[in-house]
């Protein structure tokens, strides 16, 4: 019997396959669906800075805009008592999840900013969450902004929550750092457990009825998870902290990749989209059926076994390879250069 | 004795303490200044209150007063503890079922918020109007003079009523008391408890209607017992007093309130006696108590109990010195000669003198006069003015006191400037601010800290303006060691505390002139500290030197902005007050507005804590005292220059209010400008209409400058679709073509460009122009243009601009634009939005709130159809934006022709309507009738064009008129004596349009059984509901539009039943034209509908879907939210044309698609209905369920009714008999030829 177990964030995983925030993690039906088809930890619907400021902002608007100064109208409907705000609610959810559930339980916040968001964590580690995973979607659209800064911001929010709770902390980092090796260095110095790589960006797209700019939401494909694995590769045996790859992990193939490339978990979310919860079940099967067959004793001696400090030809996962992919492509049949 | 708890709250909700307390059914319809008593008992029930033996009162919201009435009395008759509220109207509709809950003597407390009846004109405000109309129902009267008697004297009524088995009604006076915030010493729930006799309520229930001890009661009497039987009550009516004197008295033992029948005050050896009831006898109270610290013997009787009308109680109660007494009575009786308290003591005194026992040394004189109607305030002033009225050797009776009667003269005159010392004891603040910055609210809650954190008593009163958009509240607080009977405004020179929360009021208002010696002035400005004082008007400055002034200034849209405030300034601005009033200590001040904040907020997010919290620390440290400026000025002062300046600057706050008047009538200048400007109060009774008609056309006088940005068009890029002028809810923005080469006298920034298109000959330019100064900055043009500029996206046709630089060049271009002539309507095509648009509004810059979903359906009803338009409009929004003065937004054309507007009562709106249609069919008949028979004598082709005329279209409609007036111009040489009655009638021979326009409110609650009725009269009305789907005007309470799961006032936990189908309901009749239209969504349709409505001859209604700032929506996403709610099916837009039935085509239309948007996707974008997800989300849940599958359902059922085929029997038959017969003729013709 091979052992999947891996260790994350200091969190004991009885396998590698963690569902990532989804919206199937935000039903507790479709959670237990998950955990009863072995995933081994699940990290939660984010709970949003945006939606948090939003609701303030809402309330503010609607506490206030009660008065519109009429003699016959002290106020209209006013806000119940009962009234259970955005995060009430998602802390009710992260509570249920825990009562219910037996795997652990990692809480996602996304933001950008060091504003009272942040404070929610401590209300996430009181709730029960085993670890944060913080999700800087962070678009860098100043131009007064420099590159420097924008890590700073990272660190920065980092420090900020860590300095208010105990529990480990992961950031999902966007691809777009001009040295993430770096990056994660500085991050792993300023405290943080664990970075997932990466962040998929959704693209705003444009109606071309409207000219509105429209966000468009597009699930992963299989292709995507090897910018992944090539930056798992690079920072595995280079860091300490853990590492998941996440985005366009889809079948087993792309698990064990990850999992040579120096991931500890790989977290799927499109796939299970697709395909429903219990598919995780079918993967696990095939990830086990795969190791052994090629007589792996464990999940611990796979991980980091092709990461570029140990891979046959290091270079490949460097600029060496771009040469070689460019110098192999010969025209589609039926096409003539 | 129990420990007093002390509270903040007002007369409202002291009331209704009581009343939540001690039944076990309310039923109520919401009414202007009573809804809050329902709305507390509905939200104490909601949250599981529960009464004083142990089960929560079942609170039931009516169709109206008559329907909660009538539910009150069947509640009772069933066994029940049942209790109302209302007010003015409301208490008028209830008087039926309480002439009947009096006559089967039924224990009940009806609670009224003493109001105004609608006669001249309707008013919101307090008076005995209403009361008295009901004083011969049977109803006992108790009067409350303030917030704690209204604590205690509903608990006495309870008490009495139960006991003495006859119902009482307890009032106090609508908004003064109602509105009022005090600091009172609440009723403990144990006196409460204690007080009341559970033994009363069993006998009651024992009286109750039950099939175990089956009895008739409401039978029908004849000639021989029905006048016994009505005496058969006299011994309780005479047992009565002294029940409610011992429940005083018990009552006085468990609080140490001791209240009597009639409360004498002052003098015991007083000359002069004041009396009357309701609080101005605070005002007396307070008056009274000063001069006879001046020595004066004067005094004052407050009458409690009114009716049952104990004389003796009452005259044991005067002093036997009176010499002479001046009754006093808040109501008016108009051909009557004296009011009934008058007549109640004149009796009272003359009944005991002719039994020969009076009690006086000298019979008294008794005078009689009239105060404070519709709110009219009545000072210590006024009070002194009677007392010396008094004094005099003929008294004036049935005099006024508080106007100047220069028509009657009734009035007394009084000395202005007369004050009591009661404001000695009193920290007394103003502030104004307006509606929508959160000034009212900020103060609520600072009266609220200081109540509660301080020993001192507190008052707050809160006086609006009649607007919605951009209301003017002036707040008038007052703090004291000692309770504070002072029932008045703060007046001129007694505020210690001024706070101006708004720049712009620096022109408009004299703030200072309420500021005492050594007050402090708080303003709220953008300028520098530096450049503060240069900022102030000459007169302000003045006033600040003259009365040692402290002025601080702050910059709270900076402040509130940068602490992630927007543009909410309440926190910053009630920092301020604590920081520098000295009320509470600074810091324990600061901490306490902390501990508001957290509490208010606290539990909806932290984050609005922080801002508060923010916003607090930053405005300490923004707040700035004004004094550099000051000494230089002092010199200025000193030197008369300031003077010399203020001379020049004449009065500025004069010149400002009436500097946009020009050239006009001189009543608009005495009445209507003079209400702008505030003074009102000082027109005489001679400058105001006897019967309350007022012109049309005076909102163009309010330029109100409400908008920080306004609309630029951009003309290049326009398409001329006119869109922006439809949905403009203000009439801010106009289209008008006119002939090219008037462009030459245009002001050099005017827009026009030559028309597209070949809608208009060559030649003809065409503009879109904004009424800068009457914009109010909602955005919905901006939202609705269509064109984009085609290098930037972002650029419409008609973009926001800053309005400050620009206002000035607007309003010159406004006013060419205005001078330019109107298109020719006859050759518009009013069937495009883009003509429809060039028809001149007759509805505008109405003071409707920003972005009203209302105003553009009238506004369209008026540019098709205002120069033939008859409108009667239901009491509510509409009403109060049509037509609350000082101006209205109806008005008229250069030929002086436009609509006549009249609003009724809320209930019988259709009614109202339908008599305005008859008398013009019965005119027209007449008319018609006449010019037949004088035919003769006239012009026979004009006497057949006229009564054979096609008026279907503006043409004919256009040549009517001349053929009329070339009519009355040949009547004019006619020697016939009728010729003189058909001139008068003849303006029934054109066609008018009469349109009934009500909100939902009316249409589906209140007014609908009238309706029903005037649908099923077949008569040619238009109905034009405005649909909000909540009653908007009082403040969001549920209606039978409400839909499912929408959350309203008396539907806390989302409304269980849907929305009732008035369109369907009106379908069912085959001849009335139906409409189901939303504008922001397909706004050809509403066109349409409109267009095909007034032209059916027969009763159209239109339902129209207005969104409302009760949704819960920002308004700038007024179209979206329509546009949503037709999608998702919530609203179908569809038409019934009965036209096309009697072609035997199928009548109606679904004009809008299948649902094409999720129903979830509508409800979660409007907190009305989202709300419910996070305080009740499985109910929530479950009512989307059901309403999507509902909406699916309905839109599925009206497309197969527009599918049938209208194979109507009947019409078949008759075509079927029409051929029948022509083959017959074409037979027999045949045969007979033959023959």
């Amino acid at each position: 019997m091979v052992d999947l177990s891996t260790t994350y964030l200091g969190l004991q995983l009885d396998n590698p396959l963690v569902p990532s925030s989804s919206p199937l993690t935000k039903e507790l039906d479709t959670a237990k669906r998950l955990e009863d088809a072995g995933a081994s930890a699940l990290v939660t619907h984010s709970l949003f800075e945006e939606k948090i400021r939003e609701e303030d902002e809402r309330l503010m608007r609607f506490m206030h805009n009660q008065e519109i100064g009429s003699p016959e109208a002290d106020t209209f409907r006013a806000l119940p008592d009962d009234y259970m705000t955005y995060q009430e609610k998602y802390l009710e959810h992260l509570l249920k999840l825990k009562s219910s559930l037996n795997i652990p339980i990692i809480a996602s916040m996304n933001g950008t900013t060091r504003g009272g968001w942040v404070d929610s964590c401590k209300e996430l580690e009181q709730a029960g969450a085993d670890a944060l995973e913080l999700n800087i979607y962070y678009v860098a659209a100043d131009a007064q902004e420099n590159a420097g800064q924008v890590e700073q911001r990272y660190v920065d929010i980092l420090q900020a929550i860590k300095a208010q709770v105990n529990l480990p902390v992961t950031m999902k980092l966007s691809s777009q750092f001009s040295a993430p090796l770096a990056l994660v260095r500085q991050l792993e110095e300023a405290g943080c457990d664990g970075v997932a790589l990466f962040n998929r960006f959704y693209q705003p797209d444009i109606d071309l009825e409207t000219l509105e700019v429209v966000p468009r939401l597009q699930l992963s494909t299989p292709e995507e998870s090897l910018l992944r694995i090539r930056w798992a590769a690079l920072l595995s045996g280079r860091v300490s902290c853990s590492l998941a790859v996440t985005g366009g992990i889809h079948s087993r193939t792309e698990v064990i990749k990850a999992l040579l490339a120096g991931a500890d978990v790989t977290h799927m979310c499109s796939a299970l989209l697709m395909k429903g919860p219990d598919y995780l079940r079918q993967v696990l099967q095939e990830l086990q059926q795969w190791l052994e067959e090629f007589e792996y004793e464990s999940v611990a001696q796979l991980k980091g076994s092709v990461s570029q400090s140990k891979a046959i030809d290091p270079a490949a996962y460097e600029r060496a390879n771009y040469v070689n992919v460019l110098d192999s492509y010969t025209p589609p049949p039926g096409v003539r250069w | 004795m129990p420990h007093p708890e002390m509270d903040v709250i007002d007369g409202n909700q002291a009331a209704a303490a009581i009343a939540h307390l001690t039944n076990e059914v309310v039923a109520i319809y919401p009414i202007t200044p009573s809804s809050p008593m329902g709305e507390w008992a509905d939200e104490w029930s909601s949250k599981g209150q529960k009464n004083l033996w142990g089960t929560i009162p079942d609170v039931i919201e009516l169709q109206s007063e008559g329907g909660a009435a009538g539910t009150i009395h069947g509640a009772l008759q069933a066994g029940a503890l049942a209790t109302t509220f209302t007010a003015s109207q409301g208490l008028l509709l209830m008087i039926p079922n309480m002439y009947k809950i009096a006559g089967e003597l039924t224990p009940t407390v009806f609670h009224i918020a003493a109001r105004s009846l609608a006669a001249q004109a309707l008013s919101i405000f307090g008076d005995h109007s209403d009361v008295m109309a009901a004083r011969s129902t049977g109803f006992a009267m108790l009067a409350s003079n303030s917030p704690q008697e209204v604590m205690d004297l509903a608990l006495i009524a309870q008490v009495a009523s139960l006991e003495s088995r006859v119902p009482v009604a307890h009032f106090f006076d609508g908004f003064r008391t109602s509105h009022e915030v005090a600091k009172i010493e609440t009723v403990p729930v144990d006196v409460v408890r204690a007080m009341i006799d559970d033994s009363t309520i069993s006998a009651h229930r024992r009286r109750c209607l039950t099939p175990e001890r089956p009895v008739v009661r409401g039978t029908s009497q004849n000639p021989d017992v029905y006048f016994q039987a009505r005496e058969t009550v006299n011994p309780y009516y005479q047992a009565m007093p002294g029940i409610v004197q011992n429940a005083m008295d018990a009552f006085a033992k468990h609080t140490g309130r001791q209240y009597r029948l009639f409360d004498y005050v002052g003098a015991e050896d007083a000359d002069r006696v004041l009396i009357l009831m309701g609080s101005g006898a605070e005002a007396v109270h307070e008056t009274v108590d000063y001069l006879n610290r001046q020595g004066v013997k004067v005094g004052a009787l407050k009458v409690r109990l009114f009716r049952p009308f104990d004389a003796n109680a009452l005259l044991d109660a005067l002093p036997e010195t009176a010499r002479s007494i001046a009754v006093l009575d808040r109501c008016k009786e108009p051909g009557a000669d004296g009011e009934p308290l008058y007549k109640d003591v004149v009796t009272a005194i003359a009944q005991q003198a002719m039994a020969g026992e009076s009690r006086f040394k000298q019979l008294p004189r008794v005078i009689g006069g009239r105060y404070g109607l519709s709110s009219k305030e009545f000072t210590p002033a006024m009070i002194k003015a009677v007392f010396d009225e008094l004094a005099m050797e003929a008294p004036k009776n049935h005099f006024t006191v508080g106007i100047r009667d220069d028509l009657s003269h009734t009035s007394l005159d009084w000395e202005d400037r007369f004050r009591t010392d009661a404001h000695n004891d009193n920290f007394q603040a103003m502030f104004f601010g307006l509606g929508s910055d959160g000034t009212v609210s900020a103060n609520k809650n600072s009266i609220k800290i200081i109540g509660d954190s301080t020993d001192l008593f507190a008052q707050g009163y809160f006086v609006y303006d009649s607007k919605k958009s951009g209301a003017v509240t002036v707040s008038h607080l007052r703090f004291g060691t000692k309770p504070i009977r002072s029932s008045y405004l703060i007046e001129s020179a007694e505020a210690n505390f001024v706070a101006c929360h708004q720049p712009v009021f620096l022109e408009r208002y004299d703030m200072l002139d309420f500021a005492a010696d050594n007050a402090v002035f708080l303003l709220n400005t953008p300028e520098p500290q530096g450049a503060v004082w240069a900022s102030l008007p000459a007169k302000m400055q003045t006033q600040i030197i003259e009365k040692n002034i402290r002025v601080y200034a702050i910059d709270a849209y900076s402040v509130a902005a940068a602490a992630g405030m927007g543009k909410r300034i309440n926190t910053v601005m009630q920092t301020c007050f604590f920081a520098i009033s000295g009320v509470v200590p600074h810091d324990e001040a600061i901490a306490e507005i902390k501990q508001a904040v957290e509490k208010t907020y606290g539990k909806k997010g932290k984050r609005i804590v922080e801002l508060n919290y923010k916003a607090i620390d930053m405005t300490l440290a923004a707040l700035q005292e004004i004094s550099t400026g000051h000494a230089s000025m002092a010199g200025e002062y000193a030197t008369g220059a300031l003077k010399d300046r203020l001379v020049k600057d004449a009065d500025s706050f004069v010149e400002n209010a009436n500097s946009f008047i020009k050239n006009t009538d001189s009543f608009v200048k005495k009445v209507t400008a003079e209400i702008i400007a505030g003074r009102g109060d000082l027109i005489p009774v001679s400058q105001l209409p006897d019967d309350g008609t007022y012109p049309t056309g005076t909102a163009a006088y309010e330029k109100r400058n409400l908008a920080l940005e306004i609309p630029e068009w951009d003309a290049d890029i326009c398409t001329q679709c006119g869109k922006c002028a439809m949905v403009c809810p203000h009439t801010a923005i106009r289209a008008k073509v006119f002939p090219s080469e008037l462009m030459t006298d245009a002001p050099p920034a005017f827009k026009a460009v030559p028309t597209l298109g070949k809608t208009y000959p060559p030649g003809n330019h065409i503009s879109y122009q904004v009424a800068a100064e009457d914009c109010t900055g909602c955005t919905l043009c901006v939202d609705i243009c269509p064109i984009r500029d085609k290098s930037n996206a972002s650029h419409k046709a008609i973009n926001m601009t800053p309005q400050a630089p620009v206002v000035e060049q607007e309003r010159e271009n406004f006013e060419f634009f205005l001078t330019l002539p109107e298109y020719d309507r006859t050759t518009l095509k009013s069937g495009t939005i883009a003509g429809a648009q060039v028809m001149q509004p007759l509805f505008e810059f109405s003071g409707a709130c920003v972005g009203c979903g209302e105003t553009p359906y009238i506004k369209l009803a008026s540019q098709l159809f205002g120069d033939r338009m008859v409108v009667a409009n239901a009491t509510g929004c509409s009403s109060i934006y049509g037509g609350n003065l000082p101006t209205t937004p109806w008005t008229k054309t250069a030929e002086d022709r436009g609509p006549a507007w009249s609003n009724s009562l809320f209930e019988d709106n259709a009614e109202f309507g339908l008599g305005m249609r008859v008398a013009i069919d019965k005119h027209g008949e007449q008319a018609r009738e006449l010019l037949q028979s004088m035919a003769p004598g006239l012009d026979q082709d004009l006497v057949e064009g006229i009564l054979t005329a096609d008026e279907s279209t503006e043409a004919g409609i256009h040549e009517q008129r001349q053929r009329v007036a070339q009519l009355r111009k040949a009547l004019e040489s006619t020697a016939d004596e009728r010729a003189a009655l058909l001139t008068e009638l003849s303006e029934n021979l054109c066609r008018k349009s009469v349109w009934i326009i009500g909100g939902d409110g009316w249409a589906y609650d209140i007014g609908y059984g009238g309706l029903d009725h005037v649908l099923a009269t077949g008569r040619n009305v238009n109905i034009l509901v405005l649909d909000t789907e909540v009653y908007s005007n009082t403040g969001g309470q549920r209606s039978k539009a409400t839909p499912k799961g929408a959350v309203a006032k008396f539907a806390s936990g989302g409304k269980e039943v849907g929305k009732k189908d008035l369109a369907m309901l009106a379908m069912e009749y085959g001849n009335v034209y139906v409409a189901h239209v939303a504008y922001g969504a397909k706004d050809t349709q509403t066109l349409r509908a409109f267009l095909e409505a007034e032209a059916h001859d027969g009763p159209s209604l239109i339902i129209a879907y207005s969104p409302c700032i009760a949704h819960g929506v920002d308004m700038s996403h007024n179209h979206r939210q329509q546009n949503l709610a037709v999608k998702s099916g919530h609203w179908p837009l569809l038409r019934f044309n009965p036209a096309l039935a009697a072609k035997g085509k199928n009548p109606l239309k679904v004009d809008s698609a299948a649902p094409s948007v999720p129903y979830r996707q509508f409800v979660e974008s409007e907190t009305r209905f989202n709300m419910l997800w996070h305080s009740h989300p499985e109910a929530a849940e479950q009512f989307l369920a059901q309403a999507e599958k509902e909406v699916a359902h309905r839109y599925h059922y009206y497309q197969q009714l527009a599918e049938l085929d209208w194979e109507d029997p009947a019409v078949e038959q008759q075509l079927a008999n029409k051929k029948a017969q022509a083959m017959s003729d074409k037979h027999q013709g045949t045969r007979g030829r033959k023959n």
